[in-house]
């Protein structure tokens, strides 16, 4: 019995390496991260793209060049490749230092101003952002839009000079400190049959009349989260990010740009190195150097899909099956480590320790629902691949 | 960022190879196209292609179920070669940790699960010290097979004459890579080879009355299965290039090469189980073309080096490298 095959669409982009340059920037930021460790400046941390925000270190980053980095320089940029960014970042997320208070403006704010946003508002934002001075926030879920994203209430209305915008945004990481944040709302009813349309990206200032801000304290007890709630908010109309009722269109593509990043599988990695130091002196037996091997493993093919899927956004193209596989397989490495973790060394968790491996262990634990969650739930990214292999 | 690529006109030519021949003509097609030998050179008798080129018709054999020793050619070749050794025209199998004695030219004992050891031209085997090419015609043959009903047969010689050379040094290491590495680009074709069969099957088997793969259970199982096969392909590709950068002796091939072979094991497995559930009954029976793919799986899995062995090597690497050399290990 035998049938006819078509082929397959490509699952991942080819194989990337990294240049040179970008070899050589990872030594600077390697030095940068030992001597920050050895003055004490902070403690490595597990997720610390959510929960480790320090503007300090932020403007400290700033300062070496390193945020902002694929801004142009007449923006306050650096002008570097995006590689040269994403060496920068798997360094500073390996080492558990505390990027949260730049991370959603670096990662996603800036491409999406530089792409979409008016010349006034790239002049008014990327040189802060650059300067590690202006931190922002995302506004897209709501309290009865999650995964169905198109489904949002906040809705503006058009008055004289700009809109008037109400509506509730919640999970917003980091809105108590922020200075705006991007919000997606609905702008005109959805045409019939085309829910994806009438909605617009506005930007928002946080501290604007109007605007409140309550915390949604997470499992630890710690305010990452909040609920931005919009009563009659003024937005102008020069802070509508690019088209009116474009803003379906510019939102997916933002979440595109991060999904396969190294955000994806490193937010326990702090975990695994203090689980690898637990083990050394060790009797590990040959079970659990398989379990510590196999883990590795693991961790080195999902970085070097990550690295494919990254050479191919530089070079323009938007490989968004390939970044859905590697969102799926590395949260899901993400909670691996934890089992590891359990498995081969016999210390429980300890929220209350100042740092090490049952802290690294307690936040691991407790943050690692919101790895499979955030940036698209792991089922509806199935669901693209999915779609992307003809079945849907 | 220069990045060596592979023709795509060759990945096609061996696609269209292994898709219309027989597995009887096979091997001559093989050579008569000129990927019998593709990565030997030329002034050895092979067509002087690269470690990618390669790289790329294996993971075509693989898709394809290929009925040839492609791979135990590229390696017997390769282990001959760095003996300064010849070897003959046609296919060629090899084996490594060969408890072999050696004695003058003069070559005794058993080589077991010898892949294609019934029909090879020659075995190149590599023993302690020597790496020695044996006739599998002066050998006492007792045929077996893996899971996958590939030939894995037990040779064994009682003093016969064979070419003899010094091993060189660090071959047995660098040979298990090898090995390692072709399987890993098989495995990662043979898990596309079945996800290609599964998707296509939930395309047209009707329940319910529509396509199974119209449900979202079904959806979720495959997507799960090409969430495998991209990274079972990444990492084996990502080895091979590895391998092309640094060279097999590197310390950076061997974390490749291992994290490749368990990657692609794990894939397998995964791989291998969903494409079987979402074919039902009759992937599991001997009718349907699935098991080609889902049983070198099984097999492959295991030969070369298992996915524990390779993994345990990790470990070692790990441990070696500490809490603070774990990150450095990764990104070498």
């Amino acid at each position: 019995m035998t049938q006819t095959l078509s082929r397959l669409p490509a699952l991942t982009p080819p194989a990337a390496e990294l240049p040179a340059r970008a070899e050589a920037l990872r030594a600077e930021v390697r030095e940068f991260l030992a001597d920050e460790r050895a003055a004490g400046a902070w403690t490595p941390r597990s997720d610390v793209w959510l929960s480790g925000w320090d503007e300090d270190f932020t403007r400290r980053l700033a300062a070496r060049g390193w945020l902002g980095m694929t801004i142009p320089a007449e923006y306050g940029g650096h002008g570097a490749s995006p590689l040269d960014r994403y060496v920068v970042t798997e360094e500073l997320l390996a080492a558990g230092a505390p990027v949260a208070a730049h991370w959603v403006a670096d990662r996603q704010i800036g491409p999406s101003l530089l792409r979409h946003g008016s010349e006034a508002q790239r002049r008014k934002y990327l040189p802060g952002i650059a300067a590690g001075e202006v931190y922002f926030g995302i506004g897209m879920s709501e309290p009865d839009s999650g995964s169905d994203l198109a489904s949002v209430r906040s809705r503006a209305t058009k008055v004289d000079g700009g809109w008037s915008l109400t509506g509730t945004k919640v999970w917003t990481s980091g809105g108590h400190h922020a200075h705006a944040f991007f919000a997606l709302v609905r702008t005109s009813p959805p045409e019939e049959g085309k829910r994806h349309s009438g909605l617009s990206q506005l930007i928002v200032d946080l501290h604007a009349d109007g605007v409140t801000i309550r915390p949604i304290p997470l499992l630890t007890g710690a305010h990452h989260f909040n609920e931005v709630v919009f009563d009659d908010v003024f937005v102008p109309d020069d802070m509508v990010l690019g088209d009116v009722g474009s803003g379906w269109g510019q939102v997916t593509g933002e979440l595109a740009f991060e999904r396969s990043g190294p955000e994806r599988f490193l937010s326990t990695f702090p975990l695994l190195a203090a689980l690898v130091g637990e083990l050394s002196g060790a009797d590990l037996g040959p079970a659990g150097r398989r379990e510590l091997g196999s883990l590795v493993a693991r961790l080195w093919a999902l970085r070097r899909m990550s690295l494919a899927v990254a050479g191919s956004l530089a070079s323009g193209e938007a490989p968004e099956l390939a970044a859905a596989v590697v969102k799926d397989l590395g949260t899901r490495f993400e909670n691996e480590i934890i089992d590891a973790a359990r498995l081969l060394v016999s210390i429980p968790p300890d929220p209350g320790a100042e740092g090490g491996y049952a802290r690294l262990l307690a936040d691991a634990v407790l943050h690692a629902p919101g790895f499979t969650l955030r940036g698209g739930t792991n089922e509806v990214l199935r669901g693209i691949v999915a779609r992307g292999l003809g079945l849907r | 960022m220069t990045i060596p690529v592979v023709d795509p006109d060759l990945v096609e030519l061996a696609a269209s190879v292994f898709a219309d021949a027989t597995d009887g003509n096979l091997w001559d097609t093989l050579e008569q196209t000129g990927l019998a030998r593709l990565a030997v050179a030329e002034d050895a008798g092979g067509s002087g292609g690269s470690l990618l080129d390669l790289g790329a018709v294996l993971v075509e054999a693989g898709a394809a179920a290929a009925w040839a020793p492609l791979a135990e050619t590229d390696l017997g070749c390769r282990l001959a070669a760095a003996a300064g050794l010849e070897v003959p025209a046609g296919p060629l199998t090899f084996a490594l940790d060969a408890p072999l004695t050696v004695d003058g030219d003069a070559v005794s004992g058993t080589l077991t699960r010898v892949p294609w050891g019934r029909s090879a031209a020659a075995v190149v085997a590599l023993t302690a010290d020597s790496v020695v090419v044996l006739d599998p015609a002066t050998a006492t043959v007792v045929e077996g097979t893996n899971v996958a009903e590939e030939p894995r047969d037990t040779l064994s010689w009682s003093a016969a004459t064979a070419a003899v050379a010094p091993a060189p040094e660090g071959a047995a290491a660098e040979f298990a890579r090898w090995a390692a590495l072709s399987r890993s680009l098989l495995l990662a074709g043979a898990a596309r080879g079945a996800l290609t069969r599964a998707v296509g099957y939930a395309g047209e088997r009707e329940q319910f009355g529509r396509p199974i793969g119209r449900f979202q259970a079904v959806q979720q199982q495959l997507a799960l299965a090409a969430a495998e096969v991209a990274a079972g392909g990444a990492a084996a590709e990502s080895a091979a290039r590895v391998v092309v950068r640094d060279g097999i002796a590197a310390p950076t091939a061997q974390l490749a090469v291992a994290s490749a072979k368990v990657r692609t094991g794990q894939a397998a497995t995964e791989v291998a189980r969903i494409a079987h559930q979402v074919h039902g009954a009759i992937g599991f029976t001997r009718e349907h073309d699935l098991r080609l793919t889902t049983t070198r799986l099984w097999a492959w899995r295991d030969e070369d080096g298992t996915d524990g062995d390779w993994a345990a090597r990790i470990g070692d690497l790990t441990l070696a490298a500490g809490a603070d050399g774990l990150w450095s290990l990764v990104t070498a």
